[in-house]
């Protein structure tokens, strides 16, 4: 029997609650919320003017009506000390998601740590350093002072090259301007680390270089350019399931006003079947290519809108590159960047190839190019916006295959036009904030592999968990358990020593090829079971926290409640690492090495967003963003008027390119020959197994669970990780729906729960990315681009039974996703 | 003194048990010894017994509306025609829905095909053999069902929702 909550009635918001912003903190799209508080003691009435709505709620609401939310809205947080009653709900006057919420965000209040209902118990509250054989709970400046010791012990006895960091760069969640501007400062100007890596990928890279190389920022469009489009043109994504209410608030209006969408994805996705249902089925086109061919497939777009005739002359002659090579092929730059010409001179590929590489039929290959460039009967311009995401970026050739879907967008002139752009869909939020990350270099080093060569002496880890979201997981973890248990050894044999005592065996374990690990988060993670230091930090809405969405639009999501215990803002946190990295370096007698951790007298957040981002955008203040609400600012924002934020709509109206930084203005096309699997090992994975593992992500999940691992409604839907099969591949390898089942390779093995999905292509299958009960990262080889971007998505594998379903597993629907109306 | 320190431990855990419990709690930290409770201080929403159906009105696999616990909230009788975890009836197959989607509101309509009912709106779905377990959707929470049980002579009565239902802060309006 499914999950329920057993509620039959819920506090009403009284007229008089505290309302709040709140931008949804989960995925790129940000959708505002609001929050309202009231004290323990109070609740609204049915009447009018008894409630925060104005509207008699003694009776029926009708759909779509503000006043009512969901018991999953519903919480009892601490705020200032005291218990107040919580209602988180969607805003219906934010222009990202008219009143939508999201099965993530809609369950922001249910998902708050709280001692009085007992949700989220697993939060940090207070830090934990490994002694006596546990983590013993203690003082900030007690773990503080035993991070810096050994951290500065290493650094200064070795190099800045010791001390290996995985920090967040994005923005929601428990990151945002504030938060990656403390971590980077710490780490990018008061040292130089270069030894760096991202959350979700083993280096310190970008996810789109070639974009940037070529001019465009990834982010460049508006949403309301989905509902101003001929042709929504989607790669590698799937936003009905990762971003919500984009695809509902702004791509359904675009499909229902007459919009044609070209979807290129290996399997049917949602996505599919619903814009079938929106725009219907003669309007959306499924480009079901080969996995890792989506290169090939648009250079062949590419070639038959020259070849056609449909490229927009005037764009590309005022606004891309016309001679030849600017930028060579070489260890930083997988493709030369030139004119068009030149480009084609790689790219060029008839229907009847591309065919044969991506095994769909030549004709939709000519209708794709046709939907996105060919001109209207009356001989206009046809508009057309590209989206991409995971699917490319963890990809076949990442650096190629963008550059290959900016060359059609660059080709089409459809950048910085209404109903235009070329965009990456996006994970979480971006708030990236930091000093220059040059000293890094390109390639970047690649992380994981520094760690398994016994590298490296400390590992500051900042909301990152490796054990679910890298690739070659099985040897990473067992490497890293290995090293930091010389240390817990190291620390455990010293019990009963003085602090230098315990700093010295730590330092001498390291110099036996331990590591030892600080970890930041707001749970215990997995990675975390490999930590000597564990510091609990917070989220937003427990701090104030600014970030950009999808579209570049800037807004604060305000604090309503307390940290939990002694949990802080990871800006702070970075502050107080750098205070006692001075204080210890003083006591060292390094003076001068010491005064670059000056700087970190902050005592709120807001102190850090003033120190970092609003130096480099003076206009912008909380002040400011508070009074632009939810529907913020775009960023660039680019003056102050009348009481308003003045930002910017879209990029690159006027025609000039500048993200990589040529003072010509001129976009650059990619020279994006195709060249097979990129990745070493890929093919002979490929050869060597029968079914090709696609990670996938699913609406109900925020990344890799790291809360909904604690929420019972998401838990109850999928006790275990979904390996979604074709009921044909399950009834020949003995698998009946629930059944567990694991995947194995020669990078190691994971496990999870047999779905049947009919519409799957038969030997392959589709399994839920990052869960913690069962890591997909685990089969997937060590194979990166020469700039160190992954291909998580590309591995293969065989599939075994483990055993019958479980009591929990067999009691779940096993329906198809697909609505039937 | 240790019988006392036992009696607050077991409140914690009462609080920490849910939404629900905690009305309770509430209510029973006003109520004083041997005093009656009063109407208004009752802790869970009181619902009504109506009568949906005879079982005879029923047949396999068409789904009845009714209203539920009044007329403006909407929800379908279905007799699925196999035996399901939570069914009532003779067969163990009869159950009942509010069919009002928990996301938005929009009306869910039934498909007969595979037992389940659809939001046309923003295509969540429910499945009504699972205890209206949303199989895929944007919803927060799982479809209400409405607690069913038979008389002697066949008639289906409700008497109880086990969700919130969509545009109502309390499932028996005031």
């Amino acid at each position: 029997m499914a999950f329920k909550r057993q509620v039959g009635r819920l506090p009403i918001i009284p007229a008089d609650a505290q309302e709040f912003n709140v931008t949804c903190h989960y995925c790129i799209v940000g959708c505002g919320y609001k929050a309202y508080t009231w004290p323990m003691n109070r609740q609204g009435g049915t009447a009018p003017e008894q409630n925060k709505f104005g509207v008699d709620l003694s009776e029926q609401q009708v759909m779509d009506a503000e006043a009512w939310y969901a018991p999953s809205m519903y919480n009892v947080v601490r705020q200032n000390g005291r218990d107040v009653q919580l209602v988180v709900k969607p805003d219906v006057n934010c222009s990202v998601n008219s009143g939508l919420g999201s099965i993530r965000g809609a369950r922001m209040a249910e998902n708050r740590p709280s001692r009085v209902t007992g949700t989220q118990a697993q939060r940090l509250s207070d830090p934990l350093v490994w002694r006596n054989g546990v983590w013993q709970p203690t003082s900030w400046d007690d773990a503080l002072d035993l991070v810096a010791r050994v951290t500065a012990k290493v650094v200064t006895e070795g190099s800045e090259d010791d001390l290996v960091v995985s920090m967040f760069d994005h923005g929601g969640s428990a990151g945002g301007y504030e938060n990656t501007w403390g971590t980077g400062k710490l780490y990018f100007e008061s040292m130089k680390v270069k030894n760096c890596r991202i959350h979700n990928r083993p280096a310190y890279n970008s996810e789109v270089h070639s974009s940037r190389d070529m001019g465009l920022d990834e982010l460049n469009y508006a949403y309301k350019d989905y509902t101003l489009t001929d042709t929504i043109f989607m790669l590698g994504a799937n936003s009905m399931e990762t971003q919500t209410n984009l695809y509902l608030n702004h791509m359904v209006p675009g499909l229902q006003g007459g919009a044609r969408m070209v979807v290129v994805d290996p399997r049917r996705t949602l996505t599919i079947a619903s814009s079938e249902q929106y725009a219907g089925p003669e309007n959306v086109l499924h480009l079901a290519i080969k996995e890792g061919t989506d290169l090939a497939l648009c250079n062949a777009i590419l070639t038959e809108i020259v070849d056609k005739g449909w490229t927009d002359a005037e764009f590309i002659a005022a606004s891309t590159f016309p001679d030849g090579v600017a930028v060579a092929q070489d260890d930083a730059h997988p493709a030369s960047l030139g004119s068009l010409e030149h480009a084609m001179t790689a790219c060029r590929l008839s229907l009847d190839e591309a065919a044969e590489i991506c095994g769909v039929p030549a004709a939709d290959i000519a209708r794709a190019a046709e939907w996105i460039a060919g001109p209207h009967e009356d001989g206009s311009r046809r508009k057309c916006v590209t989206c991409y995401e995971k699917g490319i970026i963890w990809g076949n050739d990442n650096y190629r295959t963008i550059g290959a879907i900016v060359n059609i967008a660059l080709a089409t002139g459809n950048v910085g036009r209404e109903g235009g752009g070329v965009c990456r869909l996006g994970g979480h939020q971006e708030g990236y904030y930091r000093p220059g990350d040059a000293h890094v270099g390109r390639p970047a080093e690649y992380i994981d592999q520094f760690l398994i060569r016994g590298l490296g002496g400390v590992h500051h880890i900042w909301a990152c968990d490796h054990y679910k979201t890298t690739l070659n997981a099985s040897e990473f973890k067992r490497v890293h358990k290995r090293r930091s248990d010389i240390v817990k050894d190291a620390i455990d044999a010293a019990a009963g020593g003085t602090r230098e005592q315990v700093v010295d065996a730590i330092v001498s374990a390291i110099n036996a090829g331990g590591l030892f690990v600080v970890d930041v988060d707001i749970i215990h993670s997995q990675i975390g079971q490999n930590a000597h230091v564990i510091l609990p930090a917070c989220e937003a809405n427990e701090m104030n926290l600014t970030s950009m969405n999808g579209e570049r639009r800037l807004r604060l999501s305000e604090k309503y409640m307390d940290p939990w215990g002694n949990a802080k803002p990871d800006a702070l946190i970075a502050a107080g690492v750098a205070q006692a990295m001075e204080r210890v370096l003083r006591e060292m007698g390094n003076d001068a090495y010491a005064d670059q951790f000056k700087g970190y007298d902050w005592a709120t957040e807001e102190d850090a967003f003033m120190d970092g981002y609003n130096k480099g955008n003076p206009e912008v203040t909380y002040e400011r963003l508070r009074a632009m609400g939810n529907n913020g600012v775009q960023e660039p924002v680019t003056g102050f008027e009348n009481g308003q934020l003045i930002g910017t709509e879209r990029l690159y109206s006027d025609g000039r390119f500048t993200r990589h930084g040529r003072e010509d203005g001129k976009a650059l096309f990619c020279a994006a020959g195709w060249r097979g699997w990129q990745a070493p090992g890929k093919a002979r994975e490929q050869a060597a197994h029968r079914f090709w593992i696609n990670n996938v992500r699913a609406n109900i999940f925020w990344q890799n669970q790291f809360l909904d691992q604690k929420n019972d409604f998401v838990q109850d839907r999928y006790p275990h990780p979904f390996v979604e099969m074709h009921p044909d591949d399950m009834v020949e390898l003995g698998l009946n729906p629930g059944d567990l089942l694991e995947i194995i390779n020669d990078n190691g093995v994971t496990q999870g729960m047999a779905y049947p999905m009919p519409t799957l292509k038969r030997n392959t299958v589709a399994m839920v990315f990052g869960s913690p009960a069962g890591s997909q990262g685990n089969v997937v080889n060590p194979g990166v681009n020469e700039l160190v971007l992954p291909d998580y998505k590309h591995c293969w594998g065989d599939i075994r039974k483990i055993s019958d379903a479980t009591p929990q597993t067999a009691g779940i629907s096993f329906k198809s996703p697909e609505a039937v109306l | 003194m240790k019988c006392n320190r036992l009696v607050d431990v077991g409140r914690r855990q009462f609080l920490r048990g849910g939404l629900v419990a905690t009305a309770g709690a509430a209510a029973a930290t006003v109520v004083g010894t041997g005093q009656a409770q009063a109407q208004t201080a009752l802790a869970l929403v009181d619902y009504p017994a109506n009568r949906l159906a005879n079982i005879a009105d029923l047949a396999a696999n068409e789904p009845m509306d009714i209203g539920y616990p009044d007329a403006d909230s909407p929800g379908v009788l279905i007799k699925l025609g196999n035996a399901v975890d939570g069914g009532v009836g003779p067969d163990g197959d009869i159950v009942a829905f509010s069919v009002l989607c928990p996301h938005k509101g929009w009306m869910l309509s039934y498909n007969a095909g595979d037992r389940t009912l659809n939001c046309p709106g923003h295509h969540s779905r429910f499945d009504c053999e699972s205890g209206g377990q949303q199989i895929w959707g944007h919803a927060t929470q799982n479809l209400p069902q409405f607690r069913l049980r038979v008389e002697d002579d066949g008639d289906i009565f409700a008497d109880g929702v086990d969700e919130l239902i969509y545009g109502r802060l309390s499932n028996v309006l005031a």
